[in-house]
């Protein structure tokens, strides 16, 4: 019962909204107030009938209902009840249903928070856009992965879920990223209002700014938390492997930097608008890309479910179509969107304008390096892969101008300035981060390049921060907006981040060793030292796990007990890692395998990891900078001049 | 010119031309870092430059995987079903690395002859074949039959 309810609410989501995609549209094409009225509550409607098959699937995975095809694939009877929750996305199908879930409630938000900010035919032009995307998503799902798929009899007990998927990141992981990735359906969606409005104005850039700033925020935290995952759950201890799956997400989120950035001028000075339309349409996109690069099969990873051309091709048509069609309307319309002030040389224009140049550019590379492979492939001229030392080498090179000139970028002024005044009162920032940087890589025994550019680099950006921070508490006397604030602490976060990366780029212990019980090992002034390796028993699993313990000079500090498990389904091995996490390094202790030998020794990975949690930290702080400026009182303040203005056009003026 | 064009005119052609050179560079950086994929049969066609690295696929051939008793020193044979080709590593295996299963090697060919392995890579799960590998296999002639649950297979499976 629960599933067919399930489906019939898919449908239901569809029919509202095909209705939301055209009825309210045509009203806003023919200035009827009444059509246009309906979008709102087609819009909750939408959201209702979304969560109900959502909450179907869900129920469906918790209550073990193995006739169901997704629930007997991705679950069993041992499986925890939490992970049994995530398993709900953990699919294919169920992450189209996340999907279409975090449309409908961004498209809700948009509803409900901007009704009194937007012009009416405005916010109706932008919910039926967002609309049409849903339509396309709710086919695909219904049509080529119905997660409602029954067979009859349904097997006893279902299969599993990866037991890599079996982790708390992911109940997180996959959430997070596709706010992100679906946030910027919404930029999209103003743009494309803009567009279709035929006035591409400065108010729409700042009605969709603080979108556009939370969806930037959650693919950040998204990221951030994959990153984490992997570094954690797969054993091999990197944090960044520049698999195309982690590209597929990277590249959006980096088009959204840029785009970001481009608002924050197009909305001040009105310059480069074209520009920013063009970012937003890229930008969702490369979302869209993403999604056809990891869900058609295309790609083979740990994120590429059961392949079927049948899906690639549909998400490929879906994504041209969606693609091809804004960027016509974008050349139809182009003429006719505003041009804005010029701008001089050395001025904060040129600074934002350096700023976007580098992240495409630098989405461009990745872009390259992902689908190059892809093309030659296709074109039968052999297969290859991209090595990581390309991304590496080509984003190093394309982010040091960046990181040198982010601090300069606040200090600016709008429209025309003089480098001398821009740099002066950096002065001090520029020579505590260079002497800063050489003696505390020094201090610590890091005294090689990459440490010592991290350093030097995260100084700079963390003082700049901060010395922009002190010189506006000044100025101003008041509190600060919370957009600077936001910026402020994004800015500071790459700082974090930069000496993260020099550190552990450089500084990381790693050594795979034998390791027979009793057996020690010294490493940077700690002692690993193994007791023994016992069985021990989880609910869907057996492990060996090792048991050791750390020794800091005599002093024992912690144990550690990696395991290496097998689940019982699919009989499936899986290293755990034992992580002893602290602010300034890692202990990391990974199982290999036993070593046949009749001593009980085994294959042990042993890692010390420097700095690696200011990665986090600063992504952390990165998402957290876009959130605060997200929630500045000035983007979601009645424009009641604006508001007037459109008035004529049919907009009602709030009271 | 007016100088606001002039201005313009000086944006945009520092523009061109940083993209001209990052994409230059880009694509040195693309071509230094391509490897190729190999079968064991390529290997056996053709002698290959023992410093080029490859990305070497097959399956792990049945009873081949050997261990030193005193280091982390793992040897194998990857095969194709036509070819064979020893192949090296010294560290820890990937969890899923199996006898009879789909592996893609990182590394050189020796003038031994033995792939030295930098490192080695096997699948996510239980059902994943590489590409790469199922159809270097298939073009050996010896399909490996894969087993990837999509709903309809399961739908037909449905009797037990």
């Amino acid at each position: 019962m629960i599933a067919e309810f399930g489906q019939i609410s898919l449908i239901l989501a569809l029919i509202l909204a095909i209705l939301l995609a055209t009825v309210p549209l045509y009203g806003a094409y023919r200035n009827n107030e009444a059509l246009m009225r309906l979008a709102p509550s087609l819009v909750a409607g939408h959201f209702v009938f979304a969560l109900a098959a959502f909450a179907s699937l869900a129920t469906l995975f918790i209550r073990h209902d193995f006739t169901v095809v997704n629930v007997a694939i991705n679950s069993n009877l041992l499986l925890p009840w939490y992970y049994r929750l995530s398993a709900t996305w953990g699919s294919h199908e169920g992450s189209l249903l996340l999907w279409i879930l975090m449309l409908s409630g961004w498209m809700l938000a948009v509803a409900v928070f901007s009704r009194k900010v937007l012009p009416k035919v405005f916010l109706t032009r932008v919910l039926a856009v967002m609309g049409m995307i849903s339509i396309g998503f709710l086919l695909f799902t219904i049509l080529t992965s119905n997660p409602f798929d029954r067979i009859l009899p349904g097997p006893p007990d279902g299969q599993d879920l990866n037991p890599l998927l079996q982790d708390p990141g992911m109940i997180f992981h996959p959430p997070l990223l596709y706010m992100g990735y679906v946030g910027f359906s919404v930029a999209f969606g103003f743009a494309i209002a803009g567009l279709l409005g035929g006035r591409v104005e400065r108010d729409w850039v700042r009605w969709s700014r603080p979108w556009t700033l939370m969806a930037w925020a959650f693919l950040t935290g998204g990221i951030t938390l994959g990153s984490w995952w992997a570094y954690y759950e797969l054993g091999w201890g990197g944090w960044w492997f520049w698999d195309p799956v982690e590209n597929a997400s990277f590249i959006p989120w980096l088009l959204g930097t840029a785009l970001i950035h481009s608002q924050a001028v197009t909305e001040k000075r009105g310059a480069f608008p074209a520009w920013t339309v063009l970012l937003a349409i890229a930008a969702f996109s490369t979302s869209l890309l993403g999604t056809f690069l990891v869900r058609s099969g295309v790609l083979t990873s740990v994120h590429a479910f059961a392949t079927d051309p049948e899906r690639g091709v549909f998400i490929l048509a879906f994504m041209a179509l969606v693609t091809g069609a804004s960027l016509t309307l974008y050349a139809i319309r182009a003429p006719r969107i505003m041009t804005g002030k010029g701008f001089d040389f050395v001025s904060r224009e040129t600074a934002l304008l350096l700023n976007n140049v580098f992240f495409t550019v630098s989405a461009g590379m990745v872009l390259l390096g992902t689908l190059y492979p892809l093309i030659i492939d296709f074109m039968g001229w052999g297969q290859i892969s991209v090595g990581p030392p390309y991304f590496g080498a080509m984003f190093v090179l394309l982010m040091t101008p960046v990181v040198m000139l982010i601090p300069l970028g606040p200090f600016s002024r709008w429209g025309q300035d003089e480098l001398k005044r821009v740099v002066s009162p950096l002065l001090i920032s520029m020579v505590v981060a260079v002497i800063g940087g050489l003696v505390i890589a020094a201090a610590i025994g890091a005294f090689n390049l990459r440490a010592i550019t991290g350093w030097i680099g995260g100084l700079w950006l963390i003082m700049g921060s901060l010395s922009y921070f002190f010189r506006q508490k000044q100025a101003t006397r008041f509190r600060l907006p919370r957009g600077q604030v936001g910026m402020m602490l994004a800015h500071a976060g790459v700082g974090v981040f930069v000496i993260g990366v020099g550190m552990v780029e450089s500084m990381t212990y790693e050594r795979d060793v034998r390791f027979a019980p009793g057996d020690s090992l010294e490493v940077a002034g700690y002692r690993f030292q193994l007791h023994e390796v016992a069985q021990v028993k989880g609910p869907n699993w057996i492990a060996e796990e090792g048991r050791f313990t750390v020794y800091r000079g005599e002093r024992e500090i912690t144990s550690m007990n990696p395991q290496k498990r097998l689940y019982h389904r699919g009989q499936q091995v899986m290293t755990q890692v034992a992580l002893r996490p602290g602010v300034f390094h890692d202990l990391y202790v990974a199982m290999g395998e036993p070593l046949s030998d009749g001593t009980g020794a085994w294959s042990i990975r042993v890692h010390i990891k420097p700095f690696v949690r200011w990665i986090w930290g600063g992504a952390f702080l990165l998402a957290l900078g876009g959130l605060i400026a997200a929630s500045d009182r000035r983007y979601w303040r009645q424009q009641r001049a604006e508001a007037s203005e459109h008035a004529h056009s049919g907009g009602e003026v709030p009271a | 010119m007016t100088p606001t064009r002039k201005k313009r005119l000086a944006v945009v052609g520092l523009i061109v031309l940083s993209v001209g050179a990052a994409a230059t560079v880009a694509i040195t950086a693309l071509q230094d870092n391509m490897l190729f994929f190999i079968s064991p049969s390529d290997v056996h066609a053709q002698t290959l430059p023992a410093d080029r690295h490859f990305r070497l696929g097959g399956l792990v051939s049945e009873g081949s995987v050997s261990r030193d008793p005193h280091s982390l020193l793992v040897s194998f044979q990857v095969t194709d079903g036509a070819h064979e080709i020893p192949v090296t590593f010294t560290g820890i295996l990937p969890d899923l690395f199996r006898e009879g299963q789909g592996v893609i090697a990182h590394g050189n060919i020796g003038p031994d002859g033995v792939f030295h392995a930098r490192e080695v890579l096997a699948r996510h799960d239980e059902t994943y074949m590489p590409n790469e590998v199922a159809r270097a296999l298939e073009k050996a002639g010896t399909p490996h039959e894969v087993n990837m649950p999509t709903s309809r297979q399961a739908q037909n499976q449905s009797g037990y």
